[in-house]
This record gives structure tokens, C-alpha cells and sequence, in this order.
């Protein structure tokens, strides 16, 4: 998806993980999918790098759908939709 | 054909035999009690646990320091035993680092440096762990060679005593196994 394609996604949980650092973001991630249901899309914040390299692989192994990244002022937006 | 049969039957029976030996599973064996190497063995265990595989320590040797608890203390123990529990880090928190350590300036330096980083500190590591099921095994020849006493062994809701074999048959069955 395009960025603004994903700046116009209705997102159902938003998880700001900007205050902690790897596996933080992840850790967060995996508590938050289990409170959004089934074709919810979820972003999560991060100001980690890492991050947007992890989540697609997460999202891989769990079999959610992977949506994209938005980088924003010194952090990124990583979207992605429980499957 | 009756003959074609059997084989398909053996055949089937060996694939789900190989499909479930190795299960999604993480084993790390911990031998090093440098505050770095356990730090990397909490952060790639609770990534692991992160995308849901199974997460199995084994503690031994010079890890167990930081499985220590602080506030505890073992009676009854030897001359040798006390010399060890004096000269051994006493927790997660007194690690040394395996470079840099610099006489305690080292880890200092590093803790600061994880805060102003936001890098989870080894006791919130370990509470995540906890949440997450990590277990944790601890090596029951090496409590004994150290002079270590169950009574001064952090609570952790998954924590076990156990040998060597626990260890190999844990990694046996796991996709990943290491050793730090």
C-alpha cells in the first residue's frame, strides 16, 4: 500500500510503543492482538528501527497481513491486519 | 499394491514422526554470567515468546548468579560455598560485563545508557518473561558445585530444577538450540 493509501486505513488499535526499545515494540504488538478482531487493522509506533523489518516477519509467522510503514517525524507508523 | 500400501503407511508415519521432533521451540543453554551475554539471552528469548514459539533456559554454571536473589540468604552453608556466594555477583542487577567491565564503571555506563535508550532494564526482562511462560531450568550440578541453595534463588513462576538431560531432551525437540 501506498503512504497514503495507509494515512487513510480506518485503524481499529493504535499501540504507541515510542518509549521502549527492542523487543519492546513486539512485546506490545502480541499483547495488543488479542484485544482486535479478525480484519481489525492495527498500527503500532515506533521509534525503533528495527521495528519495521520485525513486524512483517511476525506478522508472516502469525499469518497476519503485513500493510506497510509510514515514517513520521522521528518515528514510524507500521500497519498491519489480524487475520 | 498391498506391499505399495505398507510403505506409504511406514513413510507417513516416519514424516509426522520428523514433523513433530521438531517443534517451534527455542532452547538456549546459559552458561555465561556476564551481564551482556544474559542480557542478549532475555531479549532474543522474549522475541521469541514475541512470535509465540516456546522458550526453554537452562541456567547453569556462572549464569546462576543472576538468578539470585538479593534480599535472600542460604544458612548452613560451607567455608568454600560462602566464599563463592561472596566472590559471585549477588543477582541480575551486580552483572559484570565480559568487556569493558572497568572495576563496575562499565555496567553503570551501560544501564544509563539503556535507560536513555528506552532498552528494557533485566528486571523488567525477567517480568516479561514470567508473562510471557518462558521457563526457566536451573542446573542442579552446578547449584551444588557452587554451593548455592534453593533459598536464594529469585521467584519466577516457571522456575525448575533439573540435569543435563533435561537440557538435551528440551533441545532435542526444539528447532532452535543454542548455547551462550
Amino acid at each position: 500500500m501506498t503512504t497514503e493509501e495507509l494515512r487513510a486505513v480506518t485503524v481499529a488499535k493504535s499501540v504507541d510503543a515510542r518509549g521502549t526499545a527492542c523487543p519492546g515494540p513486539l512485546l506490545e504488538a502480541k499483547k495488543a492482538i488479542g484485544t482486535i478482531d479478525t480484519d481489525d487493522v492495527m498500527e503500532i509506533l515506533s521509534a525503533d528501527e528495527g521495528t519495521k523489518s520485525d513486524i512483517p516477519k511476525w506478522c508472516k509467522k502469525q499469518g497476519h497481513e503485513y500493510l506497510g510503514a509510514v515514517e513520521e517525524n522521528g518515528y514510524f507508523k507500521v500497519y498491519m491486519k489480524k487475520k | 499394491m498391498e506391499a505399495l500400501q505398507q510403505e506409504l503407511e511406514k513413510l507417513k508415519a516416519r514424516t509426522s514422526d520428523i514433523e513433530e521432533a521438531r517443534k517451534d521451540q527455542l532452547s538456549i543453554a546459559i552458561v555465561s554470567g556476564d551481564m551482556d551475554k544474559i542480557l542478549a539471552a532475555m531479549i532474543i528469548s522474549l522475541a521469541a515468546a514475541a512470535m509465540d514459539s516456546e522458550v526453554k533456559l537452562f541456567f547453569s554454571f556462572w549464569a546462576l548468579s543472576a538468578l539470585r536473589d538479593p534480599k535472600k540468604k542460604a544458612k548452613g552453608k560451607d567455608f568454600i560455598s560462602k566464599m563463592f556466594g561472596w566472590m559471585l555477583p549477588k543477582g541480575r542487577n551486580k552483572l559484570k560485563l565480559s568487556n569493558m567491565n572497568m572495576c563496575g564503571m562499565g555496567p553503570v555506563m551501560i544501564k544509563r545508557l539503556m535507560k536513555k535508550q528506552n532498552v528494557m532494564s533485566l528486571d523488567a526482562m525477567f517480568q516479561e518473561a514470567a508473562a510471557l511462560g518462558i521457563e526457566i531450568t536451573v542446573c542442579e550440578m552446578s547449584m551444588n558445585l557452587m554451593g548455592f541453595k534453593k533459598e536464594e534463588i529469585i521467584d519466577y513462576p516457571h522456575l525448575r530444577y533439573a540435569g543435563a538431560t533435561t537440557f538435551v531432551a528440551d533441545a532435542g525437540e526444539s528447532s532452535m538450540q543454542w548455547f551462550i
